[in-house]
């Protein structure tokens, strides 16, 4: 069995993650996938809340190296637990990023899409508000950290999580 | 006395380093966090309690209420903003 998590500073092939995450597993018929990737702007936020688009030059991505990967170890079990799946798979890339680049990639096996649809989401919200990663965004006004959405909290409540990060 | 390997992510790494080793005579995450504020500048300012700290202990996200251990990892760090 390949490795479920990754964290990289190189970009990843969503093809090629795919077609291994599928390889040889006949039960298979649905694959989910979500990328998310760097955007050139950023909504500045006051207590969670936006109040201005600023315009983002290079996104610098910083994790806790050993905690990162068994969280979302953890998190994988979790998924796999709740859900009728077969395999999942998340690549998540540390260090410099450009705007369109690639970000993340969390992708997901089961027989049917219904289950694959909904750990791929559940697996997403898991994963902004409670793995180690931190963005610093640089900006013409210069480089500033990236605040927590108070959203993504409501994301993972949804799924019965309590699991605050504030 | 408990030796502690505290660590520091983000705009904490910034404010106050990587990380240090410790001895303290804090019981929980939450005491540790205090004797830190105790100690002024820069602890006092990056560890308020206005401000929204996390903490990990063992690699773990943790709560204040959680007990320290001799040799423990414990890390602080702002809100996570992955994905």
């Amino acid at each position: 069995m390949s490795a479920r998590v990754t964290i990289q500073t190189a970009d990843f092939d969503l093809s090629a993650e795919v077609a291994a995450l599928r390889a040889g597993d006949l039960r298979v018929g649905a694959v989910c996938s979500f990328v998310g990737t760097v955007r050139d702007r950023h909504a500045h936020l006051e207590r969670g809340s936006a109040v201005a688009q600023g315009e983002v030059q290079s996104l610098e991505l910083e994790h806790y190296p050993g905690m990162t990967e068994k969280a979302i170890e953890a998190m994988i079990d979790a998924a796999l637990e709740r859900f009728d799946i077969y395999a999942a798979r998340v690549v998540h890339r540390v260090g410099l990023m450009l705007p369109t680049e690639q970000i993340v990639l969390v992708a997901v096996s089961s027989a049917h899409r219904g289950e694959s649809f909904a750990a791929c989401e559940f697996l997403m919200d898991y994963l902004k508000t409670q793995a180690p990663f931190w963005k610093k965004e640089v900006t013409p006004e210069g480089a500033r950290w990236v605040d927590a959405r108070v959203s993504d909290d409501a994301a993972l409540a949804r799924w019965g999580l309590k699991l605050g990060n504030g | 006395m408990t030796e502690v390997n505290i660590k520091y992510f983000a705009s904490l790494r910034e404010a106050l380093g990587p990380g240090e080793r410790r001895q303290t005579q804090a019981l929980t995450v939450g005491q540790l966090r205090d004797e830190l504020i105790a100690l002024g500048a820069p602890y006092a300012q990056a560890l308020e309690r206005q401000r929204p700290v996390r903490a990990a202990l063992n690699q773990v996200m943790s709560e204040e209420d959680q007990p320290l251990s001799e040799g423990c990892e414990l890390a602080f760090f702002p809100p996570v903003t992955g994905g």
